[in-house]
């Protein structure tokens, strides 16, 4: 169990590697010239060259990401030139490892801004989670219990609706309506639970999260639908049954239990995908996480940001795919004793 | 006689979009308690079908089933869910034909026997799982009371259809149905399963029917046998007279299609030609007749037209059979008999 940890986090690792790499080419693939933007509009020619000093992009691309991973193991200084830091030792900003970079857009660390968003995005996620669980996997009970009856058609409909919509429409649909024409609930805003406590952290977050669960929840109820039902024609359900046990027993014990095993693969790397940062709902309700982050360092060019997010966000989903890996072993027998 | 479990024309037919499958047609039969039925026939010959009917387990689908169904006198037909519910595992059980896929993955040996015996008995977790180890020693599970903690895939196929029989004997039911129970087993543990049922048969005076297509299971295990083609009862009777002289040519086609080990190697297998017919359309007449090599001895086209009845044979009481031939003597009698 032990070697089998360590050989895939090595693995993980080394698809982290690729992914920087990837993720350095293809910014540089672009014809757009990123100190431009950094240096802005009305920018003479040596400014821009200063500024493409300032930021590192000076040097060939293998170099950079070379200094990046460098700054991942044991941090660096920047500007990444050094000569600049030489010329003016009191702008020096020095990055901690796992140092993930500096946004001369923001003038911080890439970590002291994931550091700030990140809580965003996993609260969204996390809340997001507990919805789209409980809803999904109790309708998709419900469905499948009753199938083909009329409560089953109406919670299949019902998951057509909400994946047809579009995340943007929900998430206007319900901040025009909800918040603002009936003021049924107040208008969503980011607080941190240091900040507000639970109840106001939980409150703003109903909203969103819930817009954000939407599209997981359908998605779901059709699974543990499909795998409910699917179970239930097991041999072992026969057998449940031919013991005399309760229909109840029978569905919960042996259907469910069986059903519930592929859920935990598909929630785990949904969640994953999640803690990245959920860029529509996070653009439209203008909470500050990762995606939102993503968004803006996007159209500003700001590089090293998208890649320290990229970085983050990868390692959330490798991450993520070892626990459910792991995980297997405490709900399959069979995987444990195998 | 007054008998344990009587069967009275059972129909068990399942409406499908192209028309009502009549997956068992009229079925009859009687079993004693401590007794052995054999029901052989192919696959689709509605077997399995006919005994799921026993234990109720058609309900709640859309099959319908009809007739009768006597258990001690109670009509397993007209009981409600709760009633049939409360008889499962208690005085009906089954035992089924691949044990790794009957139980449950997911759940130790022992926790699946015990629920067995736990939603009949009000009994502790600790008294059901005392009940589950006596249970395993008794059907020859080495270090019970270790292997009760292990999972279905620890379990080797024998000791799984140990496990199940044990599971199915652990309330001690007055009728066991054992579908296929062997099917999937070695041939070296085959033959230790029915040994393990019949001694166990013995010591609790069970009543068994053994579905099966292996007529060695039959000539090991069966007092009757009951042969079904196309949902019907085709031959019926004493395994020992049905066996050695059988009066239907389907009876003839499946007793010369089994090899024989101390035949001559040049000696060749006479397979039934053609394939069991669609039951969702079954042939006219005898439901036989396409396969049937004899219907030209048969007056006319009686065959084709006219559905024999299941009148008495020649073999004494209780030997039934539905066929047309008048002269039913098996025309190679002494290759049957030797199978």
């Amino acid at each position: 169990m032990w070697a089998y940890i360590v050989r895939r986090l090595f693995i993980g690792v080394a698809l982290l590697l690729a992914l920087t790499l990837v993720t350095f080419v293809l910014f540089f693939a672009s014809p757009v010239d990123p100190a431009r933007y950094a240096c802005g509009k009305n920018c003479s020619e040596d400014q821009r060259d200063q500024a493409r000093a300032a930021l590192g992009y000076d040097k060939p691309v293998y170099e950079q990401w070379g200094l990046f991973m460098k700054g991942i193991v044991a941090g660096r200084d920047f500007p990444a030139d050094e000569e600049l830091r030489a010329a003016a030792p009191e702008v020096v900003t020095h990055c901690a490892a796992p140092c993930l970079g500096y946004s001369h857009l923001n003038s911080s660390t890439v970590n002291d801004l994931v550091v700030d968003a990140a809580p965003v995005s996993i609260s969204l996620a996390l809340v997001a989670l507990v919805m789209w669980l409980v809803g999904g996997v109790l309708f998709g009970i419900l469905a499948a219990v009753f199938k083909g009856s009329f409560i089953d058609r109406g919670i299949v409909g019902l998951t057509l609706v909400a994946y047809a919509f579009p995340t943007f429409f929900i998430a206007v649909f319900f901040l025009k309506y909800l918040a603002v024409k009936w003021e049924l609930w107040p208008y969503p805003t980011y607080i941190s639970l240091e900040d507000g406590g639970l109840a106001s952290w939980l409150g703003n977050l109903i909203i969103p999260s819930f817009t954000l669960a939407l599209v997981f929840m359908a998605g779901y109820v059709r699974m543990t639908r499909a795998f409910m039902l699917e179970s239930m024609t097991e041999d072992y359900i026969r057998t449940a049954k031919s013991k005399g046990l309760k229909q109840r027993t029978v569905l919960f014990k042996h259907g469910l239990r069986a059903a519930l095993t592929p859920l935990v693969t598909m929630t785990g790397l949904d969640f994953a995908t999640l803690l990245g940062g959920a860029i529509i709902t996070e653009s439209v309700f203008a909470y500050p996480g990762l995606g939102l982050l993503t968004v803006q360092a996007s159209e500003a060019w700001d590089l090293p940001t998208v890649i320290g997010v990229v970085v983050l966000a990868g390692a959330f989903v490798i991450l993520m795919n070892i626990i459910v890996d792991i995980s297997y072993a405490f709900i399959d027998p069979r995987v444990r004793l195998g | 006689m007054d008998n344990f479990l009587s069967v009275r024309d059972l129909r068990v037919h399942f409406p499908t979009p192209d028309g009502v499958v009549k997956a068992t047609d009229g079925l009859s039969y009687d079993l004693a308690k401590g007794k052995t039925l054999g029901i052989v026939g192919e696959s689709g010959s509605g077997k399995s079908v006919s005994s799921s009917a026993i234990l109720g387990l058609h309900r709640g689908t859309s099959a319908q089933v009809s007739g009768q169904i006597l258990l001690e006198g109670t009509d397993l037909l007209t009981i409600t869910d709760e009633e049939m519910r409360l008889r499962r595992g208690r005085e009906v059980a089954m035992i089924f034909q691949d044990p790794l896929s009957a139980m449950h993955p997911y759940y130790t040996v022992g926790n699946q026997i015990g629920e067995a015996y736990r939603v009949h008995h009000d009994v502790s977790k600790k008294a059901a799982r005392a009940r589950v180890i006596e249970m395993l020693e008794l059907v020859g599970i080495p270090q019970p009371d270790r292997r009760v903690d292990d999972y279905p895939h620890q379990f080797s196929g024998g000791m799984r259809q140990r496990a199940m029989i044990a599971m199915a004997l652990i309330n001690d039911p007055g009728l066991v149905i054992a579908d296929e129970p062997t099917t999937a087993l070695d041939v070296t543990v085959q033959a230790q399963i029915l040994d393990l049922l019949q001694k166990l048969q013995r010591e609790f005076n069970t009543g068994i029917i053994i579905i099966t297509h292996d007529l060695g299971v039959v000539a090991e295990m069966a007092d009757d046998v009951l042969v079904m083609y196309a949902g019907k009862a085709v031959e019926y009777g004493p395994t020992k007279e049905l066996l050695t002289h059988p009066e239907m040519p389907y009876t003839w086609g499946l007793l010369s299609s089994v090899p024989d080990l101390t035949a001559d190697v040049e000696e060749k297998l006479v397979p039934i030609p053609g394939t069991p017919p669609s039951l969702l359309s079954p042939p006219s007449g005898c439901a036989f007749h396409p396969r049937c090599r004899y219907k030209d001895q048969v007056a006319g086209d009686l065959c084709v037209t006219q559905q024999p009845d299941l009148t008495p044979g020649t073999r004494g009481p209780g030997h039934l059979k539905r066929c047309h031939l008048t002269d039913p003597t098996v025309p190679n009698e002494e290759e049957v008999a030797r199978s």
